[in-house]
């Protein structure tokens, strides 16, 4: 049963991040007919952080939501239309993609997806708490704030590992704490962890709470084979469990990979025509500004050659 | 316009205390983020429940007496008043879906 569309737009983007606000300035500078769809708040995780200092352009850094506030006033500038809704289902049709949002039925003719993931959380006393004061989920965004400090890691993945090197050019020690007694992370970056002396591991250990006052001062340990808790002390956290693509209104025919993000080619094409893909969500992605915004503006690219290569055919 | 009024430490008690309806007050500040977006849903339920439930905001910033007269420490916190008492205390951001399964049975 076919479902009629009040609504039409030649290009729909899903997600109002600096991803989703990028693709929305290059489509209407680029004339289309474009919409995009925000669910919470623009600025998308950009909300969630503090000092960007890696964004070029600004050697002073730039405060997370002035840097929101003027991607938002760009859009406006072009006439992005940002609106508030939730996208529950996209199925592609024949000739469009039929989205079901909280704000009704809304057509495309292709789509971009930009919405993203979440952080998983620890899910202990503390975290929601002293989030962006000492609580961290990005190591890139954060580290450098905390030179000369005792930081700890949670996780033992690659991101955890990573961020755990990274952070030991700043830290005074690192430690990660891992809930198990092995590594999941690759061979060649366990090896380099192992050889640094800054970074300590803490292993079949879990955080069982974040202390502090205004910021983090400590955690509470527990070792799992003893049972003995003890209380760490560290300037911050950086919890690195993983992370949750938000796909949840894809059909399963858009291939994605085992953690669930959308599997793209360098044009941001996914496996699905005329539906793609920029940003967090992308499977590998580097889950930074730039690269997300990098993306949407491919992703706008080849949204355009796809809607100019089917009317052409329509005619 | 605004469907939210703004409450001060002066206006509460007529606003929000004396209300013939009940009062959804939004405890805020401007520098917090969710705050923001939970201003959204506000904005989109408030018109919902025109004449039914009123819907208020106090920034806390600015009224810090009656934020700690109310022992706020996380913000947002909606606090839903009938009848100058308390009948339903939200801490956080909340969806415009749960937030009206919250409202509903007070909508009258």
């Amino acid at each position: 049963m076919a479902r009629e569309c009040m609504r039409h737009h030649d290009l729909v983007i899903i997600g109002g991040g600096a991803t989703g606000m990028t693709a929305g300035v290059y489509a209407a500078r680029a004339r289309m007919d474009v919409l995009v769809l925000e669910a919470l708040l623009p600025g998308g995780q950009l909300n969630n952080a503090d000092l960007i200092e890696n964004y070029p352009g600004f050697p002073e850094g730039i405060m997370a939501t002035d840097l929101v506030e003027l991607m938002e006033k760009q859009a406006r500038r072009f006439g992005v239309k940002i609106e508030r809704a939730e996208v529950e289902v996209l199925q592609p049709r024949e000739n469009d993609f039929l989205l079901q949002t909280s704000a009704g039925d809304i057509c495309a003719g292709a789509v971009i997806v930009c919405t993203g993931g979440q952080h998983k959380h620890l899910g202990v006393p503390g975290e929601r708490e002293f989030a962006g004061k000492g609580v961290s989920y990005c190591a890139t965004c954060d580290g450098p704030l905390f030179r000369e400090r005792e930081i700890v890691v949670v996780g033992g993945g690659n991101t955890a590992i990573d961020e755990a090197l990274f952070l030991a050019r700043f830290a005074r020690r690192v430690f990660v704490v891992h809930r198990r007694d092995q590594l999941r992370a690759e061979k060649i970056l366990q090896e380099q962890a192992f050889a640094n002396p800054k970074i300590e591991f803490l292993w079949s250990s879990v955080v069982t709470e974040i202390r502090g006052k205004e910021f983090v001062e400590g955690v509470m340990l527990r070792n799992l084979k003893t049972g003995e808790s003890r209380l760490l002390a560290a300037g911050a956290v950086f919890i690195a469990i993983g992370m949750q693509p938000t796909v949840g209104f894809l059909p399963d025919g858009v291939a994605r990979d085992d953690f669930g993000f959308i599997i793209t080619d360098r044009s941001m094409r996914t496996s699905a025509p005329g539906l793609f893909a920029a940003g967090d969500v992308v499977s590998g992605s580097a889950r930074q500004l730039t690269t997300g915004v990098g993306e949407a503006t491919i992703a706008v690219l080849s949204a355009q050659q796809y809607l100019d290569s089917t009317s052409a055919k329509k005619t | 316009m605004s469907e939210i009024t703004a409450v001060t430490q002066d206006t509460f008690e007529k606003e929000v205390l004396q209300a013939s309806t009940p009062v959804l007050v939004d405890f805020w500040a401007p520098w917090c983020v969710p705050c923001r977006a939970l201003a959204l849903v506000l904005e989109a339920v408030a018109k919902e429940y025109a004449g039914k439930i009123k819907f208020a905001k106090v920034n806390v910033d600015e009224h810090p007496a009656l934020a700690s007269k109310y022992g706020i420490v996380s913000i947002p916190s909606l606090f839903l008043f009938k009848n100058g008492t308390v009948a339903e205390n939200l801490v956080g951001y909340i969806s415009d879906r749960d937030l009206r399964a919250k409202l509903q049975p007070h909508a009258g």
